[in-house]
């Protein structure tokens, strides 16, 4: 069971603090410390706790979706440290880095990150349940210098199943946002 | 998923000893059949296996904060070194890997997806478990997870399971792409012990076949910690990885073969490595394939002649005749591929 021990909107410190798992254990829960979306959190966490529930459950951060809880089909992809990776099979102990989900990617202001304003313009998506983890998983590929065309965005977006079929329009997505994000100073 | 405790080592050294204590202690508290301490690196493969059940440690030795000095990736006289917790995202991306080796990155670069690549690490890329249904249901009756239970795909759905190297026991294939590719380059793994000793194991015998035994997988004993993984020049001329499967990308390999070669200057092969994958118990191999092809030319009918040779041995059902055929193909491809890719005039 997961208990909030204290959340601000602090700024993150620059290397986020070592996790005292030493003492960790069922019974006696590890304390983590996570930086998620710019705001710090502290939490006890049973060990067992998939970061995607964390996130769903304790932080109330609902646009990471779950869509097998196994690995296979990148609904649940979140940026840890600017990397996208899975956070079904991502430990919440073990997080090191700050972590960016979906309600993080807009600016301060509102305004809408290059790859969902792309994502709007192309019609990426149906019934939008893949589509948090499909931009999350777009700025992760695009940050790896992975979308120079449509065959490296085919193979690179590859971890994000779609049921709808949105493919098409998915990719054209990325490749607009890929040349904006590329050519922005 | 049981509860279990995380311990976070600092050193190789805590790690190791930290396995044994813990292995020691649960020895005293209950038999089981299962391990009841694992190590955990990217997570990919044990975090997976602990939701569906098939993994119950009790504590898990985390070894996240050993990346530091494991996860470096260097060039020498000897040849390549990588860090067994460098992730497989850092591995296919390093020019001197992509200079030496291509077909290592063409293994890494076809398995699995980008966000996994981004955090399973190679140690633990070898040391995956077979996506055998039966074995990861949690509940079938199955020698590998629960020894002496039976095997359920004996009789059942054996559609991508091994062809090769099977028993009457096990029918489970090993699907990984790179332990394929480090096979047919002559690669070898670094092993850390727990009493403080190291040694040095190849790729190519670190598999155990399953016989009456698939619950022992390799031949590390338990608590051995896996540290590098050594990638020797071979002077080959071109090597590659060609993976056949049911979709084109993040899907495991039906087929699958690692080549590596070196031409004579007459254009005949000087010598030659040809590893099967996916559809048998552990990387496969094909002496005899490469045996036929030394001191000749590479063409599409000594090609087809060597790949005839890789699967002589298969024990199929209706349900996996294909993968002969398939397997026979992918060989094929591989070879031709490779020799298309050594540098002319070479």
């Amino acid at each position: 069971m997961t208990r909030e021990i204290a959340s601000e909107a602090a700024e993150p410190p620059a290397e986020p603090p070592a996790v005292d798992l030493a003492a960790g254990s069922a019974t006696d829960p590890p304390v983590v410390t996570l930086v998620v979306n710019g705001e710090l959190h502290r939490l006890t966490v049973d060990p067992r706790t998939s970061l995607l529930d964390l996130l769903r459950e304790d932080l109330d951060l609902v646009g990471t979706k779950k869509g097998c809880d196994h690995g296979q089909c990148g609904a649940c992809t979140v940026l840890v440290d600017g990397r996208r990776v899975l956070s079904c099979l991502t430990l919440a102990a073990r997080v090191r880095g700050p972590v960016t989900t979906i309600e993080g990617l807009q600016a301060s202001d509102g305004s809408l990150h290059p790859v969902q304003q792309a994502f709007l313009d192309h019609d990426a998506y149906q019934c939008g349940y893949c589509t948090p983890g499909q931009i999350m998983s777009a700025v992760g590929c695009i940050a790896e210098g992975a979308a120079s065309d449509e065959d490296s965005v085919r193979q690179a977006m590859s971890g994000n199943l779609c049921r709808c079929s949105a493919y098409v329009a998915i990719r054209q997505a990325v490749l607009q946002a890929a040349r904006e994000l590329e050519s922005a100073p | 998923m049981n509860p279990f405790r995380l311990v976070t080592p600092t050193t190789v050294q805590e790690a190791v000893q930290a396995f044994a204590r813990h292995q020691q202690v649960d020895a005293g508290l209950s038999p089981s059949p299962q391990p009841a301490v694992a190590y955990l690196a990217g997570g990919t493969t044990v975090v997976d296996l602990l939701k569906l059940g098939v993994l119950t440690p009790r504590v898990l030795v985390d070894l996240t904060a050993l990346s530091d000095s494991l996860a470096e990736i260097s060039v020498d006289a000897d040849g390549l070194s990588v860090g067994a917790l460098a992730t497989m995202a850092e591995v296919a991306a390093h020019p001197d890997v992509a200079r030496a080796h291509p077909a290592v990155v063409q293994a890494i670069g076809s398995a699995a997806s980008a966000q996994l690549r981004n955090v399973a690490t190679i140690g633990g890329n070898l040391l995956q478990r077979t996506r055998c249904p039966y074995f990861r249901d949690g509940v079938s009756a199955c020698n590998k997870r629960a020894p002496g239970s039976g095997c359920t795909a004996v009789g059942g759905d054996t559609r991508g399971l091994a062809v090769l190297g099977t028993s009457d026991a096990c029918l489970a294939n090993y699907p990984g792409d790179l332990a394929v590719a480090l096979t047919a380059l002559d690669a070898s793994v670094s092993v850390a012990t727990a009493d403080g000793g190291a040694y040095e194991l190849p790729v190519a015998d670190l598999y155990r076949l399953p016989g009456d035994r698939p619950d022992l997988e390799t031949v590390l004993a338990p608590g051995d910690l896996v540290t590098a993984v050594r990638v020797p020049d071979g002077g080959w001329q071109a090597s590659v990885y060609v993976k056949v499967r049911d979709r084109a990308s993040y899907a495991f390999a039906l087929t699958s073969a690692a080549v590596a070669l070196r031409s004579q200057p007459d254009g005949r092969i000087a010598d030659v490595r040809v590893v099967l994958g996916g559809l048998a118990a552990r990387p496969w191999r094909c002496r005899e394939a490469e045996e036929l092809l030394r001191g000749g030319p590479l063409t599409p009918e000594t090609a087809a002649a060597a790949a005839a040779t890789c699967l002589v041995d298969a024990r199929v059902d209706q349900a996996r005749a294909f993968a002969v055929e398939l397997g026979r193909r992918t060989v094929v491809r591989a070879l031709l591929d490779a020799h298309a890719r050594v540098p002319a005039g070479a």
